[in-house]
Parts: C-alpha cells; sequence; structure tokens
C-alpha cells in the first residue's frame, strides 16, 4: 500500500486536520495508522471518562495539544453534585511523567486543583495555551503558578470559571521579560487586580490580540491600556462607569479611536448607559457584540448601540431588548449567523420581555441565521413554522420557554408542529433543545427528520417510552442525549441497547427508569459505564430494584469503570 | 457552580396578577390522563408540579435534596410567589447576569466603634464569607454553625453571625442556600454569642452538603 516513504505521508496528513478524518485515516492500515499515530498533535476527548490518561499517551506519544471535557452538560444548572469528577490532576500527572511536549490545553467543566495548574506550569516548557471553560476548584494561586512558569505563554482564557479569588498579585507574577501573550482573558474573577501590574503586562506584549478585563478594572485603567494596546482585535470592559461629562470620558473616546481593529466588544460589567457612544466609533466593523452581562443597559440604549453595527455575525443579549429592540437587530443585522438572547430576571417569567415575536422578525430580517439561543416567555407554533419557513439554514436551535410546559398561548396546543417545522425544514440541525408543552408527536417529528441531530436536550415533555425510542430510532448521528423530568421509562431505556455505543453519553434525570434496568443495561453492555448520582441517605442495598433512579449517567468508555467516583456516585 | 444542590429561590411576583391564570397545570385544559399509577397527570410522574411548591394551599413544600423548604406560611406572607425548579430555566451564570450586579451590605459587630461594608457576589459559599468577616475583624471570633468548627479564639468572646432579610427579620446566616441568602440579605450583625440565647441552636443545623 504504501508508494512513499513515510516522510511523504506524514506531510500528507499534516494537511488534514479533523480529527474524525484523522481517526479515518488511521483506519486504512497499519503502516497509516503507525505514521499517523506518531504525526498526530491534537486529540479531542469529548469525555474524559471515555479513556484513561495512560492509553491516551500511548496511543499518541506527540500530542501538543489536548481538549478534555469533564462534566455532563446539565452540572452547568447544578443537576450533577460538586466532587463528580472530572479532575485534572491524573493527565498533568501522566503526561508530565511520560515527558509529553505539551503545548495547549482546552478544559471544559472539569475539576481543577491549583496543584495540577502548578504542576503543569513546570512540566511543559513549550506550553503555550490554556483555556479554561465553565471549570472550577483552583484559585488565582493556581494562576500565579502559570503566569510565572510558562515563559513562552501565548494565551490565558478563563470563561465562566468558578475561581477563589485569593486576591494575591498572580498578574505580577508574569516575569518581566514575558513579551509573548496574545490573548488574555479573567473577566470571571471576581476579585481585585494589581492595575499596575495589568498596565505594565499589556505594555510589553505587542501581540496582544485579546484582552478581557473584570469588574475590578476601572474606567480609567482601561483607557490607559487601550492606549498600549491599539491593535485590540477582541476587547472586554471591565467596569465600564463613568461621568461622561469628564475629562477621563473624552480621554477614552480618543482612545477607542485609535482602536480601529477592534472586531468582538463584551464585558460592561458594570455600566454606565450614558457612557456608549464612546463605542460607537468600533460598532461599524463589529463582528461580535456581547452584551449579554450588562444588566445596566435598558432597551433605548442597546438598539442605539446595536443601529451601528452593520456587520455583526454574532449577538449575545439580555432579553430586555425587548422585540422592539429585536425588530432593530433584524433590520440592522443583515449579518447575523448567531444570536443567543439571555434572561435578565430568569425566575420572573411575568416579566420577560421577549416573545415570539421577536423571534420572527430576526427571522426575517437575518437570513444567514444559524444558531439561536432564545430565553423566552412564550412560543407559537405559527411562529415556529415561520421562523422555519424563513431560516432552512439553522446548525443549533435552542428555545428555552421560561414556563417549561408553557402550550401555545394561543391555540393551547402543544409545540410539536412548531419545532416538527423546524427539524423538517433545517436539514442540517446538529443540535437542539426543546421547551414548551411536548407530546411524544414531536419525538415523533424529530426521528423522522432530524438526520444530521448530535445533541438533543429534553425537559418536561412527552407522554411515554414511545418519545424517547422515536429519537433512538430515528436521529442516526445522535451523540449526545440529556433528559430531565420526562416520562420516559425502562422499556424505552433497554429497547436497543446497542445504540448507547454509536453515542458519547445519556443522561436522564427525574424520569422513568428503575435500579434493575440500569443494572440490566449496565451488565449486558460491558463497553458502557452506568452511573447512578443518588443524594438521598439511602444506600445501594437499600434502595430496590423497581425503584426509580433520580440520576443515571451513561457514557461509552473503553477503559472500564472509574476509580475516582465519590460515595454518591454509584457504578453498576 | 458551586453553590449547593437543590437551591429554591422564592421569587416575589410584581403582584397583581389572578394566580390562578399563573398556576402552572400538567395538562392541557379539559383533559386528564392518568397514568398506571392511578394520577392524573401529563407527564412525568415526578412531573413539575410535584417538584415545585406552586399552589398557596398546596401542603407539597419537600424539595429533592431535603434541603431548606419553601414554608406554605412563608409563601403566604409574599402573595404571587414562585418556588422554582433545581436547574430552571437551564441558564449559567444567571446570578452574575442579574441587575444588581454587585450587592454592598454593611455589617455590624455588637461592640465595634464602625461598621463595614462587604460586596457579597464576592463570594461564593458561607465559607468565604464568614471567613472574610473574620478577617475583618479578626479580634473577634465568629460562631460557625455550618461547620460546628470553632474559628481559633483570640480573646474568648464568640459571635454569631446574623442578617436582616427583605421582610425585616433578623435571622441565622447559613439555612437558606447561599444563592437566596444573597438576594435577601440586607445587612449582616455579628451579634454576641451570649445575647444569642434562644436564637442559637445548641447543635448545628444539618446541611445535606457543604457550602
Amino acid at each position: 500500500m504504501n508508494y512513499f516513504p513515510d516522510e511523504v505521508l506524514e506531510h500528507v496528513f499534516d494537511f488534514i486536520t479533523s480529527h474524525k478524518d484523522r481517526n479515518s485515516v488511521s483506519l486504512v492500515c497499519k503502516s497509516w495508522y503507525k505514521i499517523e499515530k506518531y504525526s498526530r498533535q491534537r486529540v479531542f476527548i469529548g469525555n474524559c471518562y471515555s479513556i484513561s490518561p495512560e492509553r491516551l499517551i500511548a496511543r499518541f506519544p506527540g500530542l501538543k495539544s489536548l481538549t478534555l471535557k469533564g462534566k455532563p452538560h446539565f452540572a452547568d444548572f447544578n443537576l450533577v453534585p460538586d466532587d463528580w469528577g472530572g479532575f485534572l490532576y491524573p493527565w498533568i500527572k501522566a503526561m508530565a511523567r511520560s515527558r509529553i511536549g505539551l503545548e495547549e490545553l482546552r478544559l471544559k467543566r472539569m475539576v481543577v486543583s491549583d496543584e495540577s495548574l502548578e504542576l503543569l506550569s513546570k512540566s511543559f516548557p513549550n506550553f503555550k495555551s490554556l483555556v479554561l471553560v465553565s471549570c472550577e476548584g483552583f484559585t488565582t494561586d493556581g494562576l500565579a503558578a502559570v503566569a510565572a512558569n510558562c515563559r513562552l505563554l501565548r494565551e490565558l482564557d478563563l470563561q465562566e470559571n468558578e475561581v477563589e479569588d485569593h486576591r494575591g498579585h498572580w498578574l505580577s507574577c508574569f516575569p518581566e521579560n514575558c513579551t509573548s501573550l496574545v490573548l488574555l482573558n479573567f473577566a470571571c474573577l471576581k476579585g481585585e487586580i494589581n492595575l499596575a501590574s495589568l498596565e505594565r503586562l499589556v505594555a510589553r506584549s505587542p501581540n496582544l490580540k485579546s484582552l478581557r478585563l473584570n469588574r475590578a478594572v476601572p474606567f480609567d485603567t482601561l483607557q490607559r491600556l487601550l492606549m498600549r494596546a491599539p491593535q485590540l482585535v477582541d476587547l472586554g470592559t471591565g467596569s465600564y462607569v463613568h461621568d461622561p461629562y469628564s475629562e477621563a470620558y473624552n480621554k477614552l473616546k480618543a482612545a477607542i479611536q485609535s482602536c480601529n481593529s477592534i472586531r468582538s466588544l463584551s464585558g460592561f460589567l458594570e455600566v454606565a448607559p450614558r457612557c456608549m457612544s464612546a463605542v460607537y466609533p468600533v460598532c461599524e466593523n463589529l463582528t461580535f457584540l456581547n452584551l449579554s452581562y450588562a444588566a445596566g443597559l435598558q432597551s433605548i440604549e442597546l438598539t442605539k448601540l446595536i443601529q451601528y453595527c452593520r456587520k455583526l455575525q454574532r449577538l449575545w443579549i439580555l432579553d430586555c431588548i425587548g422585540d422592539k429592540g429585536l425588530g432593530v437587530v433584524a433590520s440592522t443585522c443583515k449579518e447575523l449567523q448567531e444570536l443567543r438572547v439571555f434572561p435578565s430576571d430568569p425566575f420572573d417569567a411575568g416579566n420577560a420581555a421577549v416573545t415570539e415575536e421577536g423571534l420572527v422578525l430576526v427571522s426575517a430580517g437575518c437570513p444567514k441565521l444559524n444558531s439561536l439561543l432564545y430565553f423566552c416567555q412564550q412560543m407559537t407554533n405559527a411562529a415556529l413554522i415561520t421562523v422555519a419557513k424563513n431560516c432552512t439554514n439553522f446548525i443549533r436551535f435552542r428555545l428555552c420557554i421560561l414556563d417549561p410546559i408553557k402550550p401555545d398561548p394561543v391555540t393551547n396546543q402543544p409545540l410539536d408542529e412548531g419545532f416538527g417545522a423546524i427539524v423538517r425544514s433545517c436539514k442540517g440541525l446538529k443540535r437542539l433543545s426543546l421547551s414548551g408543552l411536548l407530546t411524544d408527536q414531536v419525538f415523533y417529528y424529530i426521528g423522522m427528520h432530524a438526520k444530521q441531530l448530535e445533541m438533543l436536550s429534553i425537559a418536561f415533555a412527552g407522554d411515554s417510552d414511545k418519545g424517547m425510542l422515536y429519537v433512538l430510532n430515528g436521529c442516526k448521528k445522535l451523540r449526545k442525549l440529556e433528559i430531565r423530568d420526562c416520562p420516559f421509562g425502562d422499556a424505552a431505556l433497554l429497547e436497543d441497547m446497542g445504540k448507547y455505543e454509536t453515542m458519547r453519553s445519556l443522561w436522564m434525570s427525574s424520569c422513568e427508569v428503575t435500579l434493575g434496568a440500569c443494572k440490566t443495561l449496565a451488565k449486558k453492555m460491558p463497553s458502557l459505564n452506568v452511573e447512578i448520582i443518588n443524594e438521598s441517605e439511602q444506600t445501594e442495598f437499600n434502595l430496590e430494584d423497581r425503584q426509580k433512579v433520580d440520576k443515571m449517567y451513561l457514557y461509552r468508555t473503553v477503559v472500564g469503570h472509574r476509580k475516582d467516583a465519590p460515595e454518591f456516585v454509584w457504578l453498576l | 457552580m458551586s453553590s449547593e444542590n437543590g437551591k429554591l429561590l422564592p421569587e416575589t411576583d410584581a403582584g397583581g396578577l389572578n394566580f390562578e391564570a399563573t398556576e402552572l397545570t400538567l395538562g392541557l385544559p379539559g383533559e386528564s390522563r392518568v397514568t398506571s399509577d392511578g394520577v392524573a397527570k401529563l407527564g412525568s410522574k415526578r412531573g413539575f408540579s410535584e417538584t415545585v411548591d406552586l399552589s398557596l394551599g398546596d401542603n407539597k413544600n419537600t424539595n429533592k435534596f431535603g434541603q431548606s423548604q419553601i414554608d406554605v406560611p412563608e409563601a403566604a406572607k409574599s402573595p404571587v410567589s414562585k418556588a422554582q425548579v433545581v436547574g430552571w430555566p437551564p441558564v449559567r451564570g444567571y446570578a452574575k447576569r442579574r441587575t444588581k450586579s454587585c450587592k454592598y451590605v454593611k455589617v455590624a459587630v455588637d461592640g465595634a466603634p464602625y461598621l463595614r461594608k462587604v460586596d457579597l457576589e464576592m463570594y461564593n459559599t458561607y465559607q468565604q464569607l464568614l471567613t472574610s468577616l473574620e478577617d475583618m475583624f479578626s479580634c473577634f471570633t465568629i460562631r460557625n454553625y455550618l461547620s460546628d468548627k470553632k474559628l481559633d479564639q483570640v480573646n474568648g468572646i464568640e459571635y454569631v453571625p446574623t442578617y436582616e432579610d427583605k421582610d425585616g427579620d433578623w435571622m441565622l446566616v447559613g439555612d437558606v442556600p447561599w444563592q437566596m441568602f444573597v438576594e435577601s440579605c440586607k445587612r449582616l450583625r455579628l451579634m454576641k454569642s451570649s445575647e444569642a440565647v434562644g436564637l442559637a441552636p445548641r447543635t448545628p443545623p444539618k446541611c445535606s452538603s457543604a457550602s
């Protein structure tokens, strides 16, 4: 099979970057497997318990860039107890021991200890990029170690992590000769930082393209930072509060005007609405605008700002923008691809400011729309049908009606037909989240039409096992299924056990599944880990087989039971 | 998020709403579907109405994790208050997006000549808050009821952390889930243990997960 020397094949393989393609390449023949194995640098592990660090290292000894995901998605909504798992340390320890030349680490929903950050910082001399998303377990001391020891650090990206702030001077730990920073995002940190150190760091980082500040960075510091970094492409402000009639404000206005590379804007964690006019000059070139933390801005200010953003491709905003404001988005942002509307007051559904009207307007005005996350007070079938007609390109469609079992308020019908229209029309749909009153019918439509669907999130929906079966049978590309509070039980769970080997994971909580069925599944499918998360006082021995389990999480794995499960997680 | 499980946040509605119109039912009006258990419900047996204490007359006020419960009398006090289900709506970091983005409250200590202020949004757990208060008022001992651990004694006087809530009542710190506390706390007072007779429990309250 080999007409070329290995180096040539290796060079060809360099052009193959997608994980799926590289996996396919390694299946062609033994020699391709070997060449691919030693030349593979980037590895993505969607579930950290599907494989062990040791096997990873044996399989890909040339590993340079690793992506790891830990807790299941519903952990974001407090459905998974702390200490469930997803610990980073064993991975760092194993890679350090095997002298892996790690350069990049991307983590999502992992538990990251200061110890692991410290070990990381000392074990990989070429380490360049650390991206932590929705992680927890570390403090600013861990960050200090990374800052101090990673001499070639280019990216430190902290997105929505829970970080214990020791108010240390972690920023000051970047050595004076560290000039390699390209991306620095510490917006999620709650504590004070050393402003002088920050300014010096930015001043000596000529390659800095992305800077996202936390709330502790005041207005005047922002101005000085912008003066030092006019080359910024992505800016996240900290506190954005000042007197708009002051000298400092005029200085900021001038500073922003010299930043003509900014394409992405976020932050405004504290904001004085009257100061927003300073950013208008930047708006006309923005492709990404994230105002989802700017609770201080009302609809009027938001719409004024958005009217300048003609090139916007991604918009994250709070629902106080209102339906009318979304109308302004629809008429201004013709390039819009992604829209996320977050609830400003998620528990007060009565006051929610967007309805189906806003969504319909955006779908009509923004033909390129392909990704949606929409929290709203209500939705109608008619609106969804219209949206489906207007936008056939949806890849991600996540709708959250704040009252999760609310029917169509006009017809009082379930929303089956509306979602049915979406899956029928959007043939490329990969991710779907449902809400509102839904019967088994919607799952019939999903199984019938959503042939590219990879991830499905269901809550308070369906009537019977049939619903779940439609999905399992019809969605051939399904990878992740997460279900809460639905009447799906043992029959649905056990009908096609082999299906779960084709998926990454299944989460079911507050459904009708019994312990006995979970045990059966675990016994028949050794390639799956079936975990029961049980937070009541009952032990494994007290709970009878016919009793329902509160939370079940199962996933395919090649390494069997994990050894780090806490007491409240039963591995069947 | 490192907050406790099972947190329920009572929400005082704007008021003036017709409660019946806002009451959630599982099922379309006029329809009744019966599960094998004979319970007339649409949807999951442990459906929305079981996990949420909605009706003012309803006495189902257990939550899944045995933690702080919404008392019916409590709900009756604030008319049209809604309880929430764990993890709904599915929005991460909602606390950071709320309109009140920082929450400074006064801290008074019995016997101290002046008050301090702390930003409750700076902390994720009771432990962090109490540790911080201890740093601030370093010559006092704060009795930590959550872990029943006596923090290091310096001058032998113990203090009980209390707070004034939205209703004007003085409450013992630590009973309710952290986020609920942040929402309802107006100010803090470290009360001398000796004065807290009858208020402070002899044994610490049971919390099923450490804050």
